[in-house]
């Protein structure tokens, strides 16, 4: 029996591995996001316009424009010499924000009275827009510091885990996740699709096999797709990124096979639901994309609504990426994992019964 | 030039439209998934931090650190775990139950009345979630500087020069995520509707057989085009409809600009995309090929590169440029605009422009991959 076995799982691998168009997306979607990805999704604030609107023109605000200037993420910065110019500047989007010095401004610096510098930023791009202001009111802050008499309280700023606060450090470990579910989902819930509508799941009901050989003949191949690919994410990630790997690798890769289980799961009962690939296909999707949203990348579960947070905690990608930031950056150890590998475990244990028990019924 | 017959397309795309109808997967991914797109990403994506968790160790028991910690507790900001121990904190940070850590050592009030040296404050962020962190330093910053204020005005510390920085937002003045991420949310659920449906369409035909029986008929190149692009360009518009009453009605985003520039627009966009879903599928004869192809063609950069959820000028110049070929950018930016500004002509002319030749583009290349024999 454990023959037929691993005959299937061939099987099933040269279906999807056998053409060269089937070769060619397994590997280069992969590169490509890899290469891509970790560039594009940035929400630092680099290369950005700020626009300046001077009234005062004396020596402590041509001093902060200096030291805006000055800052990394401003590479922009330009004058403008009216409130209505500054309307434009933001309505068209050629800057980011807009800082506005009231006319006697280094004045009542002089004199030490309350003055006030305004910040306008763009709400279309509010994230960008924030992050920008706050770099803008650590520049007037540290002004401000510099004025002050006898400075006697400091706050010291450090960044655990991720000293730089480097994006590409929160990025690559979530794209192991995340790249790794469509290659994943689609090879399972899409190969059974694909034998309905070929006819050929009828010619494997009739082999020796039972239903469950069968669901696990395609789940393995799941399983080899997750673990090849997010492999494949975690070495560039380390070697092309150098982001830090402070765990264990044996621990990645427990986790990136119990994260293929539960994929593989998820993927067999959509397939389960389908009679079409399309359907096996916009079920995959429609399954992936709030999982993405979910998952904490693109931003943390604790600002989500309390509803939202449940679907979060039963999504695996959440588990994975936790899993996978903890290998990376936090050296995670086993004890602490195992709080993350369970949800997984349970997640496939239940998905592969449902999809076991509703091919049975197919088939009865 | 080969010639249109009313008739044959007519029935053809009331051929298509039957196919559509049937399939409910079809109708999911037309209407529902619009919806709960709109939905978790209007809701579940909130980049603005208005709930910071954090740990805080005072190891003082003076007057200053006591003052220290009310301002933070008091803050609607941050949700204030007292700690007993860095080691217990620590652990809670890894595990990422708190966010920050903010550290008064046993020495703070003494050093801060003698005046001599600096009283040094400590705040540990978790670097693993950088926008986070970002925002908790400069949260806790704000709140430290109050502090000092109240302080300085209370003369327990020097007075120094108060120039305040005052934050205002234009066009999203609440900073509500949402009013943000709906109109480019809609512009991801177009490209879904126009790319991935049509990149199974033409497949699936090739690979039922049904194409031959297609071909052997006298239909043309330009009917076949057309009987697949009308349909889901239908479909494309009226999601896009529900999308728009959903966001205005339900999530109150507002809606500025022109209605007839918004079906303009779209018309363009759904041009390059259902342009571009087609293409994959006539070159890739294999729905499952066909499917991946478009999710990373269309789909990704759709999420990824429209300057939807990341910054375009923040990205390296190569993938800048790169973006400029992908027509989910000029759509969620004309989106952005409309939603949120205005129908201002400066932004919206030049993105027209550039879709209406991007999807010219993918729709002449379609037509010119579209033969009328077998091979």
């Amino acid at each position: 029996m454990f023959n037929r076995l691993i005959r299937l799982i061939i099987k099933e691998l040269q279906a999807v591995m056998g053409t060269r168009q089937g070769k060619l997306l397994l590997i280069m979607p992969v590169i490509l996001q890899t290469v891509v990805f970790p560039f594009a999704a940035t929400l630092d604030v680099e290369n950005a316009s700020i626009a300046v609107y001077n009234e005062d023109g004396g020596a402590a605000s041509k001093e902060i424009i200096h030291r805006l200037a000055k800052t990394a993420a401003f590479t922009h910065v330009f004058a403008l010499h009216s409130a209505a110019e500054m309307r434009a500047a933001i309505d068209v989007q050629s800057a980011l924000l807009a800082v506005h010095f009231p006319p006697d401004f280094s004045q009542r610096v002089l004199t030490k009275s309350p003055t006030t510098v305004q910040i306008v930023l763009d709400g279309r791009r509010s994230n960008s827009g924030q992050i920008g202001a706050n770099y803008a009111t650590q520049v007037i802050n540290g002004y401000t510091q510099e004025l002050g008499a006898r400075l006697s309280s400091t706050l010291t700023v450090r960044n655990l885990f991720n000293p730089n606060l480097n994006f590409k450090w929160h990025v690559l470990p979530s794209l192991v996740a995340i790249i790794t579910t469509v290659g994943c989902l689609m090879v399972t819930a899409l190969s059974v699709a694909r034998e309905h509508e070929e006819g050929t799941f009828d010619q494997l009901l009739v082999s020796p096999l039972t239903p469950a050989y069968i669901m696990v003949g395609k789940a393995v191949p799941g399983v080899l797709v997750a673990v090849l690919q997010g492999s494949f994410i975690a070495m560039a990630a380390y070697w092309a990124y150098g982001v830090p790997f402070t765990g264990s690798l044996a621990l990645l890769m427990l986790g990136l096979v119990c994260y293929g289980l539960a994929l593989s799961g998820v993927g067999l009962f959509i397939s389960s639901l389908s009679s079409t690939q399309q359907q096996a296909f916009l079920g995959v999707f429609c399954f992936m994309v709030p999982a993405v949203i979910l998952s904490g990348y693109v931003t943390p579960i604790e600002n989500m609504p309390t509803v939202l947070q449940w679907f979060a905690a039963v999504n695996p990608l959440t588990y994975c990426i936790l899993i996978v930031k903890g290998v990376f950056l936090k050296g995670l150890g086993f004890a602490d994992a195992w709080a993350y590998l369970w949800p997984l475990l349970l997640i496939a244990l239940c998905t592969l019964s449902l999809a076991l028990s509703l091919f049975r019924r197919h088939i009865a | 030039m080969s010639s249109l017959s009313r008739h044959r397309l007519l029935a053809l795309c009331r051929k298509e439209a039957f196919q559509i109808v049937r399939d409910p997967s079809s109708i999911l991914v037309a209407f529902i998934l619009p919806v709960v797109l709109l939905f978790v990403l209007g809701y579940a994506v909130n980049m603005d931090a208005d709930h910071l968790r954090l740990g805080l160790l005072r190891e003082d028991s003076g007057l200053a650190a006591q003052r220290f910690e009310q301002t933070l507790v008091a803050n609607k900001s941050f949700a204030i775990t007292i700690g007993s121990s860095r080691a217990e904190l620590m652990a809670k940070l890894t595990r990422g139950e708190v966010r920050g850590i903010v550290i008064v050592p046993a020495d703070f009030s003494a050093k801060l009345a003698r005046g001599q040296e600096y009283a040094a404050l400590q705040l540990l962020t978790d670097g693993s979630e950088p926008n986070t962190a970002q925002f908790v330093a400069s949260y806790v910053q704000g709140a430290w500087e109050s502090w000092q204020q109240s302080m300085s005005q209370d003369r327990v510390l020097p007075q120094q020069a108060p120039i305040s920085v005052s934050v205002r937002t234009w066009f999203n003045p609440a900073s509500v995520s949402r009013n943000f991420l709906a109109p480019g949310s809609i512009a991801v659920v177009m490209t879904i509707i126009g790319a991935l449906l049509t990149s199974l369409v033409v497949a699936r035909e090739w690979e039922r057989g049904t194409m031959e029986a297609l071909l052997a008929t006298p239909v043309t190149r330009a009917e076949l085009l057309l009987s697949k692009i009308l349909p889901y360009y239908v479909l494309g518009i009226a999601a896009m409809v529900l999308c728009l009453l959903v966001a205005v009605f339900v999530m109150n985003v507002p809606f500025r600009g022109s209605l007839l520039a918004l079906f303009g627009i779209s018309t363009l966009f759904l041009g390059c995309a259902l342009g571009l879903g087609l293409f994959l599928s006539t070159a890739l004869r294999s729905q499952f090929n066909a499917a991946q192809a478009a999710l990373v063609a269309a789909f990704l950069p759709a999420m990824m590169l429209s300057g939807f959820v990341f910054e375009i000028a923040s990205m390296p110049t190569v993938l800048q440029w790169l973006t400029r070929i992908i027509p989910a950018r000029y759509f969620a930016s004309s989106m952005q605009t409309l939603f949120q500004a205005g129908t201002i002509a400066s932004v919206l002319i030049p993105n027209a422009v550039f879709l209406a030749l991007l999807s010219a583009f993918w729709l002449g290349l379609t037509a010119k991959k579209t033969r009328r024999t077998l091979d």
